[in-house]
């Protein structure tokens, strides 16, 4: 295992490079300059060449390059030029956000693909069966962003005044507001890294709630990600539908099986004892793929419903040409999505034997 | 026993088995359920944007709330709309042109993104993983790792970067707004490619038919897209069929956002961008849109699952 894990490490070291490096290069080519777009048209051009200077915009670009990989060696993001603000601090605010909005939209995924796939299993070739997967055809053909607005007029517009109206904006409802940890806990003299970590908690409205011990503010900020979860979730619920279906029927059909059937037991022990495990395993690297076409359909999802998560701050930051921000951003994504990756491997390593020891 | 050559005749075919493998895969694609909806939609569609200018009844662009009345409901006169009124089947939306005629002019543009998309994926992609499968060495390793880097962004993100990149200079240069997510959308779309034709080619090379060729002394590149090419070709089709399903959604994500066609042209994910507040009073105007684009998307992600069924010869029927 430990030899496993070194090998998959030092795989994971060239793909981070390059990702650094593409970021890099894809944010210098965005035309425009920042300069302009940052103090207006109007700027003269002593000002700007201040300006350029103090973000170290005239150097040479592979110096900028240089001091950029410098820099993010000790953790430091850069600093956004729109906001004057460490990157580092805005991604503290923006993404526990995105991230709750994630494991929303995947535990929506999981607890309605699953039991969907293993009913359309079980009721092989029948109109159950035919009716789930047009349910789940049709989720992985459904734009987000549509979806998401459907969601929005249905529960908003609809179903306004009634028990089953959900908010479709924001992360809380405006007379509810929750204090920072920090100031919660008096930890006002904490810095660095652990700082941070607080700051964060403190940001993920779900947990730091609980830690409060505010259930009302819990149970609104849960409600505020029953929609935009269920719009970002949907894909991924019907692709997991699909597979927990296409495995499972082609693990009823191995040996194994034949001789459980053949001992002379019901064909709902089979499934739950002994089909089960083998066919939900794959699915581990399923969740763990889908997590990045997660943290891309979270721009969609935060636009409709107007979160103020890392999607809709790194479309802004594109269009206005703030580079540090588009960058760090980019980069902690990407790094997300590889280091999810990375789990995927471990855990499936883990629970199969073969691999580890192929 | 029928050897698995995928899609390549067996030259010494015994008389009994006389159908290729090619006409097999026909044969079972038109008897299959979801490859038999999805073609049957497609045909439509490419109907529709063939004869659109016959289909609409009005100019998609034009200014037709005469009475200043924009976001009208639907008006069929078969289903007792007045007769006096204009007969307007998905209603006027916000800027007072025909819905209709618009759903039925973006049918053009849709298609025309997912091809055009899947094509220079493929293209690029085949070339790519070619090369990274049969050559091998140090120019296969860095063109991987290279697709590696690029697989580690969502490709949207990537996509809307790509875009935000090339936009404002395409549009300098006047041309057409939508060249910079077509390039977007077809290049986020290359590693797949890359990686499942190097794994077909991986597997073929080593074969006894492609050593043989080697051994006669035929070209490097000759025997690559003469003799392994055609080999790795199944997967392929079944990767882009899905592929114009995925590139379609991407277009209209980001017609959503405002990075695909100008308006007014019509274009659905464009159109539903810019009606997203009608959601509260005209919802109308955003469900006919979305649901051209989910009946396009659904087609071709069920003759994609179809394709993948008639051209997997371990099936058994």
């Amino acid at each position: 295992m430990g030899r496993f894990l070194l090998q998959r490490l030092t795989l994971v070291i060239p793909v981070l490079l390059g990702v650094i490096f593409v970021t890099f290069v894809l944010v210098r080519s965005i035309p425009g300059d920042p300069c302009i777009v940052m103090l207006g048209e109007r700027a003269t051009p002593a000002v700007c060449d201040a300006f350029r200077d103090r973000f170290g915009l005239n150097d040479n670009i592979i110096v900028q390059f240089g001091r950029y990989v410098g820099t993010l060696a000790t953790g430091d993001l850069g600093t956004s030029v729109k906001f004057s603000r460490p990157v580092g601090d805005i991604l503290l605010e923006r993404l526990p956000m995105t991230i709750e909005l994630a494991l929303g939209a995947m535990l929506f995924a999981v607890v309605l693909g699953i039991p969907l796939g293993i009913l359309s299993a079980y009721k092989h070739k029948t109109i159950i069966d035919a009716g789930t997967m047009v349910i789940a055809n049709l989720g992985v053909s459904m734009p987000i962003f549509w979806l998401g607005l459907l969601l929005a007029g249905f529960f908003g517009i609809v179903l306004r005044n009634t028990p089953f109206q959900l908010p479709t904006s924001s992360r809380l409802t405006a007379s509810m507001s929750l204090s920072p940890l920090i100031e919660v806990w008096h930890l006002q003299d904490w810095t660095g890294f652990p700082r941070g970590i607080i700051t964060f908690v403190s940001n993920t409205f779900t947990l730091s709630s609980l830690l409060q011990g505010r259930f009302d503010v819990w149970l609104d900020a849960v409600r505020h990600l029953i929609l935009p979860s269920i719009a970002l979730g949907t894909i991924p619920m019907a692709i997991i539908a699909r597979i927990t279906r296409s495995n499972l029927l082609d693990v009823m059909g191995l040996d194994y099986v034949r001789t459980a059937r053949s001992k002379g037991l019901g064909e709902r022990t089979i499934l739950f004892g002994h089909a089960m495990r083998n066919a939900i395993l794959p699915l581990v690297t399923i969740i763990g793929l889908q997590f990045g076409t997660l943290l891309g359909g979270a721009v969609l999802t935060e636009t409709v419903f107007g979160l103020p998560g890392m999607g809709t701050m790194l479309v802004d930051s594109i269009f206005g040409r703030d580079y540090p921000v588009v960058q760090g951003f980019t980069l902690i994504i990407a790094l997300l999505f590889v280091f999810v990756n990375l789990l995927v491997d471990i855990s499936y390593a883990y629970l199969d034997p073969r691999i580890r020891l192929g | 026993m029928r050897t698995l050559t995928l899609g390549k005749v067996p030259k010494a075919a015994p008389a009994a088995a006389s159908r290729s493998l090619g006409r097999d895969a026909l044969h079972h694609l038109l008897r299959n359920r979801s490859a038999q909806i999805g073609l049957f939609v497609i045909g439509f569609l490419l109907i529709v944007a063939i004869f659109a200018p016959f289909i609409a009844p009005h100019d998609p662009i034009t200014f037709r709330a005469d009475n200043g009345q924009v976001r009208t409901s639907p008006c069929i006169h078969l289903f007792g709309c007045p007769a006096d009124q204009p007969e307007y089947l998905f209603g006027l939306d916000s800027n007072g042109r025909d819905l209709f005629s618009r759903v039925v002019y973006a049918t053009r543009v849709s298609l025309f993104i997912g091809v055009a998309t899947v094509t220079f994926g493929v293209v690029v992609g085949t070339l790519l993983g070619a090369i990274a499968g049969y050559l091998a060495g140090w120019l296969g390793n860095v063109i991987m790792r290279f697709m590696d880097v690029l697989l580690a962004f969502p490709s949207l993100l990537l996509a809307i970067a790509l875009v935000a990149a090339l936009r404002p200079l395409i549009l300098e240069n006047g041309l057409s707004p939508l060249i910079p997510a077509l390039f977007a959308i077809g290049f986020v779309s290359i590693p797949v490619y890359a990686r499942i034709v190097r794994s077909s080619v991986l597997s073929i090379k080593e074969q006894d038919y492609v050593l043989a060729d080697r051994a006669l002394g035929v070209p490097t590149m000759r025997t690559l897209f003469r003799t392994v090419l055609p080999n790795a070709l199944t997967p392929l089709i079944v990767q882009a069929t899905l592929g114009i399903a995925s590139g379609i959604l991407d277009a209209a994500a980001l017609g959503f956002l405002g990075l695909g066609q100008k308006p007014p042209d019509p274009e659905w994910g464009t159109m539903l961008g810019s009606e997203r507040s009608s959601v509260f009073n005209a919802p109308h105007l955003l469900i006919f849109p979305g649901l051209a684009i989910v009946l396009t998307v659904l087609a071709f992600n069920l003759l994609g699952d179809g394709l993948r069924d008639a051209l997997d010869p371990r099936l058994n029927r």
